[in-house]
């Protein structure tokens, strides 16, 4: 077939056109599946299937004759390659629907190959109230847990003679004159930022501390609070009750506020404890008559922490004239404070490490 | 402070409102309520009745007795009952039935012993006045019959439980806490202190102050002919019992019941065991005395005494001596009021660890002025109820004290609260509180600066630096209630408590503008962060351990890290040590969760260790606080402390990837303890160099030391197996620790170039000797195929027979690409010829196969 004269070829006559294109519609609509298709179109719609080769000779043609046979051979070409196309759809949604049902999997099987971690939730708690008070522009100021008793103590105005200076209440290192002590509260960081930072000072210093008591569902010895001190020209008590409020509104919702009652602390004076508004009944389970709230107790206010306005004797300890400058500082237990945020019951539960207890919390608290 | 209701009422016309109404306005001014304990409310149905007969019933194993009660109903009624200290006459209270006594128990008409028992008579422990109770309560023969019991003793009554803070010594009275209340309300206090004194005539016994710093006032009044075996009236012992005291006898419950009405302690002593005159003083060595709670204590040269010629007869303001002490047959009472120094009673208190209801008292403060009323309060009560009769003298030593004075401008403490007060209201709020307040500034009397609550006098230039000065000065004495008001900031106090802390308005201020977090604060987050997401879970273990932990760790005598901190007063003798490494705490909570049923766990830690020096000076200085401390000061402290480095540690032991339906897990081994170190040391923007070592207590050919540069910074590995034998790990547990604090903060990261012209690969397999570090292997291969080379990756080791004995084949994987054009051929084989060169040259690796 390759070598014969094109000026004689035949399928340029009209009826062997045809047929070729009805063989071609034919084993397209016959091909079972896309292999036997591939096949089809390489015989019926390739380059030496007989319209294509019919279709190279069209130059061979007298001019006259060779717009006619255009046509003609044009039109077999199309309708071969429209039926080709319909048949690839059609054999390929019956790949789809046949083929990758059977490749079909269990979705619902687990894949917990990779080991999962978490952070403490006493870490994040602490780094969430630090941020609160970064985005109000304090900065956090850090010191060591094993600390100098002056700074921890007479610094903040704690007499020699006051009970919590007693080994009942703090952790003595070396020896009970040593002058040496776990910290038994983040206040020395304030002394150690007033002693090292330029004025106006605003920080805030998360951290652990130490007290001698023994383990059980709401003491540990070993815990974790976070101070705020705030230095500056002119800072009042309505000052730290609008940094208190916006703190409390920042880490419990839209409305919650503080309370303060006056209390005592040897380094501030005057001296408040702060209450916060119970965020889950918002007060009202301290209606009579009102659903019980277990946040609260029923009480309506959550105790918190202290506060109060920076006792001018302790910045005199720390060469800050108090005729100049005043400020307020407050402070607060964290392990406290994701009790009653997370409905944490038991203290032990964050001191033993038993990752159940800690996976939950994930990498934000 | 606990406070019944009905004896507050007595000093303050309270309006007719709720306990708890009133415990609101008294926490809002500082007296904060701990509890309400309502009493007799649910208490009805109790009668007085007049026993009229009685049976002794027999055959039972106590004595039992069927009583007929006169009730003051038209018949008497029948009672059993199992008390037998009354007899016929007997006024009694009379539970009816359908009466309810404490505790919601109820009586009703029943059968019993064999009788019909139709009441109960009662106790007081069972009418709730007294905890326990021998017998049944008589009552005086005159009570009218049929009477109701709770109106009749006033069993009806709320008392407020109030936590007083250590500042405030006069709340712990009812005429402290009525003070508090009358201005809370806004109603008229009577002060039960304002007593018409009689004039005296003579001296009780003499007695003089021997030192004038543990005691500035010392007051005696005496009774005489007392009876003995008078008995406290019930209202006083309810009282008493419902103030948390229970009730003694006769002299020692007036004492008590004085010093709760009035806030100032008492001591009664028998005057006939008294030898000599009495002296006030500090012991002297040697000197011991035996307490009334039957302790001989040995005292300390601090102590203050009360002393006869027999030596020591007290521990003044804090517990008498057993020698002097009232008995059963003690006729003539002396009666002791006086004021103590309040730091030395606290020493004293504390140092025998003895606190009594009096040391409490003159540890936070006792008014001053109140001796000579409240002994005569004492006498009064003590002739009245006991018979005796009030001996005309009274012995009165004392010693001039300055008054206090402090000047501020009237504005000061609308300066502190942010809020305008007026001058008047300042001066109203300081006269309530009890101060004098006058126009002007009024030098201060030499002492007269008073004691801070520190227990130490204000020295002069401390109250300079205090002072306040402006417009429109006051100057203001405090009440001698008061001694904790010394600085104007405590009387700035006093006007924002008493106006409300509650009206304090919220503003914020406009802190300046902040660095935010610092690099080393970022990064210890980001370590936490990339460790969690590794697969390892937060702990936060106790910092304290012990010396078998260290020995436990395998440490070798003298390691570093057995030159630990030693804590005075440990919780545990066990763990009587600061940590000096965090794998003691880790190790020991991987095996708890082990022991949980969590065989597979990865942990971690970030904390501080505690590195003491080796020659740190063995005292941290105790400075004064009247001024900023020195430069040199602050070297002292930061020389004694020890080095506080923060370190981070992981450990991890079973399965690191778990097991499942796809088949077998991977275990966890000394590659991954390496690899969250490196994870560690990525976020710090360091590339660890990885160096075999050995170092306690990991395993001596699985541990790596770990490099940032030429600084070791923490090893990794898996454990000695001697070391999981002894903390009893899963075995095969490995673990890495690195010192935090010697990673830097990273420097900004720098933008790599990307080229897009085509990469060129080379694979090349290195025979080398079989100990040869893979890491001299590839930097070799780095080093020698220069800046062409990407990377360089490692996918096969191969240790056998065709690798040689004692070799071991490594394949690579090399990458090439030029930033700025398609390598050739040539370019690409003369890097790799150069890489394979440098390895064979350095580390002498052959091609294999060559």
């Amino acid at each position: 077939m390759s070598d014969y004269d094109p000026v004689e070829v035949t399928p340029l006559h009209a009826d062997e056109l045809a047929r070729a294109e009805a063989d071609a519609l034919a084993a397209i609509s016959s091909a079972a599946d896309l292999d036997e298709l591939k096949q089809v179109r390489l015989a019926h719609a390739g380059d030496r299937s007989p319209i294509a080769l019919a279709n190279r000779e069209i130059g061979a043609l007298p001019p006259a004759a060779r717009a006619e046979a255009g046509k003609r051979i044009g039109a077999a070409r199309k309708a071969v390659g429209e039926a080709l196309a319909v048949r690839q759809t059609e054999l390929e949604a019956e790949r789809d629907a046949r083929v990758l049902v059977e490749e079909t999997v269990d979705v619902t099987l687990p894949w917990d190959r990779a080991p999962r971690g978490a952070r403490h939730p006493l870490t994040t708690l602490q780094e969430r109230i630090a941020d609160c008070f970064v985005a109000m522009g304090y900065e956090v100021a850090e010191g060591p847990e094993l600390e100098a008793e002056w700074f921890n103590f007479d610094a903040l105005n704690i007499a020699p003679d006051h009970p919590a200076r007693s080994d009942h209440d703090t952790f003595f290192v070396e020896s009970v004159k040593s002058g040496k002590v776990l910290r038994t509260q983040t206040s020395p960081v304030q002394i150690r930022a007033l002693l090292e930072r330029p004025l106006p000072v605003y920080v805030i210093s998360p951290g652990k501390v130490f007290r001698t008591d023994e383990l059980d569902a709401t003491h540990t010895p070993v815990f974790h609070q976070v101070e705020g001190l705030a230095i500056d020209k002119g800072l009042t008590m309505a000052h730290l009750k609008g940094t208190l409020d916006r703190f409390a509104e920042v880490m419990f919702g839209e409305g919650i506020s503080t309370r303060f009652r006056p209390n005592y602390f040897p380094f501030t004076e005057p001296s408040a404890e702060m209450d916060l508004r119970c965020f889950v009944c918002r007060g009202a389970s301290s209606v009579p008559g009102n659903p019980p709230c277990r946040t609260c107790k029923s009480e309506g206010w959550i105790e918190w922490g202290g506060c109060g306005m920076v006792n001018p004797r302790v910045l005199i300890a720390c060469g800050v004239d108090p005729s100049v400058y005043s400020g307020f500082a407050f402070g607060m237990g964290i392990e406290r404070t994701l009790m009653f945020r997370h409905n944490a019951e038991d203290m032990r539960d964050m001191v033993e490490g038993d990752i159940r207890f800690t996976l939950p919390f994930g990498m934000e608290v | 402070m606990k406070v019944p209701l009905s004896w507050l009422r007595e000093y303050v016309d309270l309006p007719p409102v709720t306990a708890h109404e009133i415990a609101d306005k008294l926490t809002a001014a500082g007296l904060k309520l701990e509890a309400i304990a309502s009493h007799g409310h649910d208490l009805k149905n109790v009668v007085v009745g007049k026993v009229i007969e009685i049976e002794e019933l027999t055959g039972f194993k106590k004595p039992i007795r069927h009583c007929l009660v006169e009730v003051g109903e038209a018949e008497p009624r029948e009672i059993v009952c199992g008390a037998t200290n009354f007899g016929i006459g007997a006024v009694v209270p009379v539970a009816l039935p359908g009466a309810v006594l404490p505790g919601g128990f109820e009586i009703a008409s029943r059968k019993t012993y064999g009788r019909l028992s139709d009441g109960m008579i009662c106790s007081e422990a069972e009418l709730g006045i007294a905890e326990s109770s021998p017998g049944i309560l008589l009552l005086p023969d005159d009570t009218p019959l049929g009477a109701d019991v709770v109106e009749l003793l006033g069993l009806r009554d709320d008392v407020l439980e109030l936590e007083i803070t250590p500042d405030c010594g006069y709340a712990l009275s009812i005429r402290g806490v009525a003070r508090e209340a009358a201005t809370a309300f806004g109603v008229p206090f009577r002060d039960p202190a304002a007593l018409e004194l009689p004039v005296a005539e003579g001296v009780t016994h003499p007695a003089e102050i021997g030192d004038p710093t543990a005691c500035d006032r010392f007051v005696l009044r005496a009774v005489s002919g007392f009876d003995p075996s008078a008995e406290s009236p019930l209202w006083m012992r309810v009282r008493l019992t419902r103030a948390g005291m229970r009730p003694v006898s006769l002299a020692v419950d007036v004492t008590n019941y004085v010093m709760l009405e009035l806030g100032q302690p008492l001591h009664a002593f028998d005057r006939n065991t008294i030898r000599g005159g009495i002296v006030v003083r500090r012991a002297l060595p040697g000197e011991r005395l035996e307490t009334l709670d039957h302790v001989t204590r040995d005292l300390a040269e601090d102590d203050i005494l009360i002393t006869d010629d027999s030596g020591a007869i007290g521990l003044a303001g804090t517990m008498g001596g057993l020698s002097t002490e009232i008995s059963g047959s003690t006729t003539d009472i002396v009666i002791e009021a006086a004021h103590f120094s309040a730091t030395g009673v606290a020493r004293m208190s504390r140092r025998h660890n003895l606190v009594s209801e009096a040391s409490k008292r003159f540890e936070r403060g006792v008014d001053r002025e109140l001796p000579l009323a409240a002994s005569w309060r004492a006498v009064q009560l003590l002739t009245e109820l006991g018979d005796g009769v009030a001996e005309p003298g009274v012995t009165h030593a004392q010693v001039d004290v300055a008054p206090v004075s402090i000047t501020i401008p009237s504005g000061h403490p609308a300066r502190v609260a942010g809020v305008p007060y007026s001058r008047e209201t300042v001066v109203t709020r300081l006269e309530q509180v009890g101060c004098r307040v006058v126009d002007g500034v009024v030098e201060a009397a030499e002492g007269g600066r008073g004691v801070a609550a520190t227990g130490v006098v204000t020295s002069g230039d401390l109250a300079a630096k205090l002072a306040v000065t402006g417009d429109d000065p006051i100057t203001v004495y405090p009440p001698s209630w008061r001694p904790d008001l010394t600085d104007p900031n405590d009387l700035a106090e006093e006007v924002i408590r008493l106006e409300g802390y509650d009206t304090l308005p919220s503003v914020l201020p406009g802190a300046p503008a902040g660095a935010g977090l610092t690099e080393t604060q970022r990064l210890r987050r980001r370590v936490g962060r990339a460790l969690a997401l590794s697969g390892y879970v937060e702990v936060l273990s106790y910092p304290f351990i012990g010396g078998r932990d260290l020995d436990n760790l395998q440490l070798p005598a003298d390691d570093d890290r057995r030159r630990a901190t030693r804590l005075v007063n440990p919780l545990s003798e066990d763990e009587p040590f600061m940590r000096t490494t965090l794998l003691p705490g880790l190790l020991k909570t991987l095996v708890r969760n082990v022991g949980r049923g969590f065989a597979d766990v990865a942990l971690f830690e970030t904390g501080l260790v505690y590195r003491p020096g080796a020659d740190a000076p063995e005292t941290a200085p105790i400075l004064t606080v009247e001024r900023r401390p020195t430069g040199e000061e602050l070297a002292l402290f930061a020389a004694a402390l020890p080095e506080q480095p923060v370190r981070v540690a992981a450990v991890l032991a079973g399965e690191f990837e778990r097991s499942g339906w796809w088949g077998q897990g991977r275990a966890a081994t000394w590659a991954d303890a390496i690899e969250a170190a490196r994870a560690v040391a990525r976020e710090a923007g360091v590339t660890l160099d990885v160096r075999a070592d050995r170092h306690e207590p990991w395993h001596p050919g699985r541990c790596a030391a770990l490099y940032a540069g030429d600084v070791l910074v923490g090893h990794a590995g898996e454990l000695h197996p001697r070391v999981v034998e002894a903390f009893g790990l899963p075995k095969r547990t490995a673990a890495m620790e690195l010192e935090l604090s010697r990673l830097a903060a990273p420097a900004p990261a720098q933008t790599p170039s990307i080229s897009a012209y085509p990469v060129a690969t080379q694979d090349v397999a290195l025979i080398v000797p079989a100990g040869t570090p893979v890491s001299s292997v590839e930097a070799a291969l780095r080093d020698g195929a220069g800046d062409l080379l990407e990377s360089v990756r490692l996918f096969d080791v191969y240790a056998g027979a065709q690798a040689g004995e004692g070799n071991k084949s490594l394949a690579y994987t090399l990458r090439f690409r030029a930033p700025d054009r398609t390598l050739t051929a040539d370019e690409i084989a003369a890097a790799r010829d150069a890489a394979v060169e440098l390895a064979a040259a350095r580390v002498g690796a052959r091609l294999r196969g060559v």
